[in-house]
């Protein structure tokens, strides 16, 4: 093996600076952003401990540190010792539903004393993607197989009931992201095209009369068939399609009231428009479409915005830390923003296909998911286009156990990165 | 072995084109949409109005009628409220929870999202122990106001009082007012409304979610400084008038004393009056409620709504008519036989006791009812008993020219129009053509259906001063430290009599003090002219008036004085008049021949019966603007004051509405 003739070059040697670069950026602005959105007059440094953005310096520092020890510790470590990092973070999950604190109405933190917590739920996302990357690169593993498939689907499926039962519905929901992951390694297309077409059947059954919606998708089918009728597996395909999506119109409402909770159905109900409350449910969206909107082209400056500064943006620091940028910087700096995390993600995806083996590359597949989830989740929130649901910007919201699982995520990616040549 | 190598591009896709969905969407609400620039502006600026002080209003010599001591309002906005301790608010503000849920609900009526008055009026020493706390309050603040103060307590009816606009007062003003805004109800203060409220400011600031100030907004470049009102410079003297409300206690009546080279008004004396300060702060409901039930009615305005006869007051005014028409000349003699005969009617006069001959100087000195009675006749009757009805109207029209039975435009709200009656009037009560000078002779000598105003009646002796023409009366000499004069108050009123015939009047006039009726009220070393008149009263005795100006040359002051149910004008009205005059004259009072003294008519108790007194209330209650006091007991006042003047009525009178009839057969005037 060449790990130790590398090793001893250099301790960087083969890192991809680019991605580094990308992530100091990116802490920086959320560093920044934490500062005007939560900006204390009593305490104008940016580096003040009392503050939350004294706090999150002292979290990038630690982050950055923990980075270079990622970088610092062998590859096969984590490929190795991936089940134990999944069963740690299962057992984890499983004590802070018992001895967690609540903290907004979700059972996610363990106190860790001294003002800091611990929120397992983010560590499982890293602990899942390399168990799940540990598993699909095994010998004899294909996802089309169903067997196979069926392990991986347990694999992502545990933490999410354990996060479920928190109940963190942003956090598992983060989990569907993998579904990415399972496609990229050989998942019928069908799973990604259904998925597509459910979430927008379930969009469109509570705008729409469900007998409207039946009679349309009748209608269509009837085309469809019409047109292929030479295509008898088609035809099949077609009307067990039809039966699924009258069976699911229906459930819709079922889903809506009896499995959703209200202040779920709330959400959705205000992002499509069925309600309109602006100072009670809708408030915060409101808020935040109004703080982003009024940056108009270059925003209003830097601790310039008033709607985060004087709070009428609630989270301001935490999951709607982009209403700041989008107000004091405004579309310019949102644009730009944006170009990062694409720049990032599409990196990402660039150094997991350039893997030789297949773990580091479904690993890779797995960061890029999980950031792409976050950032579109957390942006279409804020703007008004998907229902709020609490999850953090990647390196920009406030927090450490945020910031520090996603910075292990990213830098176990670089580390194995560096590593490519070698075979893990 | 990377069979599925080509999905990373499907991958990339979807993911590509889900952000430029997000960027799609950000654009949209961040360069097309304005309207969230424009809530973004609504959330956190807040408008706090800066309340101007009221102009204060000065004497004519400078001294303060009227001026402003701070005070603070506690203003919610409901919007804004934040759950809170509200017993410690209640201890705070000292109010019960009754009164907070009162309060409560009357703020979130208004608007939850506006800012109204919570509690107000808070003395600036009871806020020192509110202020600090309040803030704690989020949703409450203190808004900084001033209240009027009145250090002499004196001519509440001229200066009038203000209070919380109303919901039409808010409506009319197009917005200009708002709830808990203070606006003149009476008096100059309503008058003078637009001038003395000033001009409101705006502060723009800055606020935070739970309304908490964070700075000016843009350094304040769109506030607006809030301007005083304008300083109004009454013509009001403050010692005469606090002399005269001195004379006019325990009586009902009052004073109007006017400088007839102006038409300034000197006196404004309504009696009874009240403390102005009453009408302002906390216990204003209670002290208002107090004053509309008293039956004296102390808000009714007497120099300007009160409409008495003018009895024998009028016959100067007789006598410069008949000159003018070149009916008599000065020397011509009358003889009086005690009574005067107009067709089947007998005028008495002086109690049946003959003057002998009288002149017109002797006809006014003695107040002569024959002589005036005869002129009159003659007046009417020169063309023909039947061109009477044309002769009447051209009489009351030269009447007219005095400023009686019409409005003087005093720059006062609420103004009564006094009567001369029309002979549309007449024909009504007889038929067309059906009356004659000797139905309605009582005019002759200011009674019948002729009424005045005190305010009427001083102006009538400015023009008589003045020799034929009058300033337009006024209680606002100039208005703002400029002293702006309106320019109406400037011009002469020629009433249409030449000035040469108003020498025997006068003579008649200053002979009424000096060895007439009003002798006993004579001035050392001033030449008062005046005129008695004793008006009389359906309704229990007569009142008592007098009318004057003095000096005889260059005249500085024209007065009328009346007091009600007190009998002759020579023994209440004159000396009170008297000591006016010379107050304002020389600026104290020197001890009199007659002997009379200002204590002893201070003191002097002429309240009227009130059980008399209340059949006036019928009347004035239709005129009065106040209508709030619709207590059952008050109805069965007004139905039992009805009966009562209905039986006084088929009793004494076989005409009705035609007092003057009654009153000439008990005989007029002194």
């Amino acid at each position: 093996m060449n790990n130790n003739n590398n090793n001893q070059r250099s301790f960087f040697f083969n890192v991809d600076w680019v991605t580094v670069f990308l992530y100091l950026i990116l802490c920086t602005i959320g560093w920044f952003n934490i500062h005007a959105a939560v900006f204390d007059e009593r305490h104008p440094s940016i580096i003040d401990g009392a503050t939350n953005y004294g706090k999150q310096f002292i979290f990038i520092i630690v982050a950055v540190v923990i980075g270079m020890i990622i970088l610092l510790l062998e590859s096969r470590f984590f490929s190795a010792l991936s089940p134990a990092f999944y069963v740690v973070t299962v057992l984890l999950l499983m004590v802070v539903l018992v001895i967690g604190r609540n903290v907004g109405g979700n059972q996610a933190w363990i106190n860790l004393g001294g003002g800091f917590r611990l929120q397992p739920s983010e560590f499982a996302k890293f602990a899942t993607c390399l168990l799940l990357a540990r598993y699909l690169s095994g010998p004899n593993i294909r996802v089309t197989d169903p067997k196979s498939f069926m392990a991986a689907g347990a694999i992502i499926g545990l933490p999410m009931i354990l996060i479920m039962l928190q109940p963190d519905t942003g956090s598992t929901l983060v989990f569907c992201s993998l579904i990415f992951v399972l496609y990229r390694e050989g998942l019928s297309p069908y799973f990604l095209i259904v998925t597509g077409l459910l979430i927008t059947l379930f969009v469109v059954a509570l705008l729409f009369n469900p007998l409207h919606i039946i009679i349309a998708l009748v209608a269509f089918t009837a085309l469809v068939i019409f047109l292929f009728r030479r295509n008898r597996k088609l035809i099949s395909t077609m009307l067990i399609g039809l039966a699924i999506s009258i069976t699911f119109v229906f459930s819709v409402k079922f889903i809506y009231t009896s499995v959703l909770k209200p202040h779920q159905t709330d959400r959705i109900n205000i992002i499509l428009g069925i309600t309109t409350d602006l100072r009670g449910k809708g408030y915060n969206v409101n808020q935040s479409k109004i703080a982003i909107g009024s940056g108009k082209m270059w925003g209003k400056g830097y601790l310039h915005g008033t709607q985060t500064k004087y709070s009428f943006v609630p989270e301001q620091s935490t999951d709607f830390i982009f209403c700041t940028i989008g107000e004091e910087w405004g579309f310019a700096g949102s644009l730009a923003l944006l170009g990062l995390y694409i720049f990032l993600i599409l990196r990402v995806i660039f150094i997991a296909e350039r893997q030789r083996s297949p773990f580091s590359r479904i690993y890779g597949y797995g960061v890029a998911s999980v950031l792409f989830f976050h950032v579109v989740i957390n942006i279409g929130m804020t703007i008004g286009i998907v229902p709020v649901i609490g999850i953090p910007l990647p390196f920009i919201s406030y927090g450490g156990s945020s910031l520090l699982s996603f910075t292990i995520l990213l830098f176990v990616l670089i580390k194995f990165d560096s590593n490519r040549m070698g075979i893990i | 072995m990377n069979n599925f190598f080509e999905r990373r591009y499907v991958i990339t896709g979807i993911f590509v084109a889900i952000i430029l969905t997000l960027l799609a969407r950000l654009y949209y609400i961040q360069i097309v949409d304005d309207r969230y620039a424009i809530y973004a502006t609504k959330n956190v600026i807040r408008s706090f109005i800066q309340y101007p002080a009221r102009g204060p209003i000065l004497d004519r010599n400078g001294k303060i009628l009227v001026q402003n001591v701070p005070i603070y309002d506690i203003m919610v906005t409901p919007k804004d409220v934040k759950p809170f301790d509200t017993v410690a608010f209640c201890n705070l503000l000292g109010i019960d929870k009754d009164g907070f849920n009162k309060r409560w609900i009357k703020a979130i009526k208004y608007s939850p999202n506006k800012d109204s008055p919570f509690e107000k009026q808070i003395s600036a020493e009871r806020f020192a122990s509110i202020q600090e706390k309040i803030n704690d309050f989020t949703g409450f603040y203190a808004l900084p106001r001033t209240v009027r103060t009145y250090p002499d307590s004196v001519a509440a009816q001229f200066l009038g009082y203000i209070g919380e606009a109303q919901d039409r007062d808010i409506k009319r003003s197009n917005g200009y007012y708002r709830l808990g805004d203070y606006i003149g109800i009476t008096g100059v203060e309503k008058a003078y409304e637009n001038v003395l409220r000033g001009q409101r400011g705006v502060k723009n600031m800055m606020v935070d979610s739970r309304g908490a100030q964070k700075g000016s907004f843009a350094n304040g470049a769109f506030d607006t400084v809030a301007r005083t009102g304008e300083r109004l410079t009454s013509s009001l003297d403050i010692e005469l008038q606090k002399l005269g409300e001195q004379l006019m206690q325990n009586k009902l009546g009052s004073i109007v004393a006017i400088e007839p080279s102006s038409g300034e008004i000197l006196a404004y004396v309504s009696s009874p009056t009240y403390d102005p300060n009453l009408m302002v702060g906390r216990e204003r409901g209670n002290n208002a409620a107090k004053m509309y039930n008293n039956p004296y009615k102390p808000f009714f305005i007497r120099p300007i709504q009160a409409q008495y006869p003018p009895g024998s007051s009028f016959k100067p005014l007789s006598a410069l008519i008949a000159l003018q028409e070149n009916i008599i000349s000065p020397s011509e003699t009358y003889y009086c036989t005690g009574h005067y005969r107009a067709g089947n009617r007998l005028v008495p006069c002086n109690n049946g006791e003959a003057h002998g001959t009288v002149n017109m100087g002797r006809a006014v000195a003695e107040s002569c009812n024959g002589y005036f009675s005869m002129v009159f006749q003659r007046i009417l009757e020169r063309s023909g008993a039947k061109y009477t009805e044309a002769e009447f109207t051209k009489w009351r029209a030269n009447v007219m020219k005095f400023g009686l039975g019409a409005r003087l435009d005093l720059d006062m709200p609420a103004e009564s129009r006094g009567n001369v009656p029309t002979p549309l009037h007449y024909d009504n009560v007889y038929k067309k053509g059906g009356w004659r000078a000797s139905t309605i002779i009582s005019l002759a000598i200011g009674q019948g259906e002729l009424l005045a105003t005190p305010l009427q009646m001083a102006n009538l002796e400015c023009t008589i001063a003045n020799h034929g023409f009058f300033y337009k009366p006024h209680l606002i000499k100039a208005i703002g430290t400029e002293n702006v004069i309106k320019a109406e108050y400037t011009k002469r009123n020629y009433v249409g009599i030449d000035s040469q015939y108003f020498e025997p009047v006068i003579n008649g006039m200053q002979a009424v003090v000096e060895d007439g009726t009003a002798r006993r009220s004579k001035i050392p070393g001033i030449i008062m002219c005046g005129k008695t008149g004793t008006a009389q009263n359906p309704r229990g005795e007569a009142n008592s008036v007098f009318v004057a100006f003095a000096p005889r040359e260059n005249p500085k002051i024209a007065i009328a004085v009346v007091v009600e149910n007190s009998g002759e004008g020579a023994h209440w009205a004159a000396p009170i008049a008297s000591f006016i005059v010379e107050k304002y004259l020389r600026g104290k009072i020197t001890p009199r021949e007659s002997g009379i003294t200002v204590d002893y008519f201070a003191n002097a108790n002429r309240m009227p019966d009130l059980t008399l007194y209340a059949l006036d209330l019928k009347k004035e209650r239709m005129r009065d603007s106040i209508r709030a006091v619709k207590a059952d007991s008050i109805k069965k006042f007004k139905a039992d004051s009805i009966k009562k003047a209905a039986r006084l009525k088929t009793a004494n009178n076989n005409k009705p509405n035609n007092w003057g009839n009654l009153l000439a057969g008990r005989g007029a005037g002194k």
